[in-house]
């Protein structure tokens, strides 16, 4: 029981460690005990009117509208059924963005062949990154069209409304080369809009993390479907 | 098994094994600081063994470019790129800014020399004074 729980938190702890090493540890246990991702984020309890058992309400993408370097509209409904992993960028970004690009096009080419997983680049200099600087940028990196890798825009308050939701920090910042702080998270997003999974796109290691859980993830999307046929 | 060593040997092989520590060191620091740089400055874009990324950064390892305008390289370190660029018959277009924090024109040689001779690259290294040159051809030297 003790170590059931241990293996479940331990994704947490992982996470906050960045290390890897411990994995082994839990994979002896992983018979008995299926691995899941945790919930990220701020959560809330609420007591059911009924008396019954308290909902725990998770932290949740809000609703959205972008537009993708296709120049087609993307909504939720546009991820709805598939999880995703999404980051913050610009095209001119001096620091870490290459970096973080190319882990996160390692990523894509993973799973390229799954059309369950999606991606979603936001970037934050949107006076900059009109759609044919997206299209540009996403063809440069290899990417032809938006069916699986969207590199969207929108107006400057909803992408900078948006990055908290996704566990980035993201500010203009002068002081800064390229003149945006943002951090490197990647989020992954399950089917119902939570997060189950951050990691740093510039550490290597990070990303191989989501790498292995990713399939833990669409395992669980699986047995959801299941069920709910 | 022998029997241990006594304290004056193994103080002996310590003091031999620092100072040939200490030697090494010396000799290889040059390297060392063009590696350490190349990895603080240029590495995130460029790649830790000088792949680039795609079509979006130039890779450094194998690039004909290096070959072909040797003699701008000091200035674009200094004063970073943009604008179109072939490197092996690929075009990019993006922007390399100028190098974050002021390198003197002796850590700008030991990153080039890092870099020319590197992943396979054999390009001809530069002297301190060759870079001093090129830099203040684009005002961009001091002359340390
Ligand atoms: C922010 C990303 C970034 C950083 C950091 C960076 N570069 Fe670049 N570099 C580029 C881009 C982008 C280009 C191509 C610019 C263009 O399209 O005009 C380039 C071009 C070059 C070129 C010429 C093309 C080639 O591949 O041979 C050289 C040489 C070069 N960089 C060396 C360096 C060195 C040395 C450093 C570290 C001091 C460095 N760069 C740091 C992005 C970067």
């Amino acid at each position: 029981m003790i170590s059931s729980a241990f293996c479940r938190l331990l994704p947490v702890g992982l996470l906050a460690l960045g290390s890897i090493f411990l994995l082994p540890a839990c994979s002896d246990n992983q018979a008995e005990t299926a691995q899941v991702l945790p919930y990220i984020g701020e959560r809330d309890v609420r007591p059911r009117p009924d008396g019954g058992p308290a909902d725990t309400i998770f932290a949740s993408i809000p609703s959205f509208t972008l537009t993708n370097q296709d120049g087609q509209t993307i909504t939720n409904q546009t991820f709805a059924g598939k999880v995703y992993v999404a980051d913050f960028f610009f095209a001119t970004c001096p620091s870490i963005c290459p970096k973080m690009q190319g882990e996160m096009l390692r990523v894509y080419e993973k799973f390229k062949a799954n059309p369950q997983v999606l991606f979603l680049s936001h970037t934050i200099d949107p006076a900059h990154d009109s759609i044919p600087v997206l299209r540009d940028y996403a063809q440069r990196l290899g990417i032809e069209n938006a069916s699986r890798w969207h590199f969207a825009t929108a107006p400057h308050d909803t992408i900078f409304a948006l990055a908290p939701r996704y566990m980035t920090a993201a500010q203009k910042d002068s002081e800064v080369p390229g003149g945006y702080a943002h951090s490197g998270a990647f989020a992954l997003i399950d089917s119902e809009r939570h997060i189950r999974g951050v990691y740093d796109g510039t550490e290597k290691e990070q990303i191989d993390k989501l790498i292995q859980d990713l399939p833990v993830l669409l395992r669980e999307e699986a047995e959801k479907q299941k069920k709910a046929q | 098994m022998k029997s241990p060593a006594r304290p004056a040997q193994l103080l002996r092989l310590v003091a031999a094994l620092a100072l040939t520590g200490s030697i090494v060191g010396c000799f290889s620091n040059r390297q060392n600081e063009g590696a350490r740089l190349y990895e603080s400055h240029c590495s995130s874009c460029h790649g830790t063994q000088g792949e680039g990324l795609k079509r979006l950064i130039p890779p450094l390892a194998g690039a004909d470019y290096l070959l072909k305008n040797r003699a701008a390289l000091a200035c674009l370190v200094r004063k970073g790129q943009k604008g179109q660029i072939i490197v092996n018959g690929v075009d990019y277009n993006q922007v390399m800014p100028p190098a974050d924090s002021h390198l003197t024109d002796s850590q700008i040689t030991n990153i080039l020399n890092f870099v020319q001779t590197s992943w396979g690259n054999a390009g001809e290294v530069f002297t301190i004074r060759e870079v001093s040159e090129q830099l203040r051809g684009c005002g961009g030297s001091d002359g340390r």
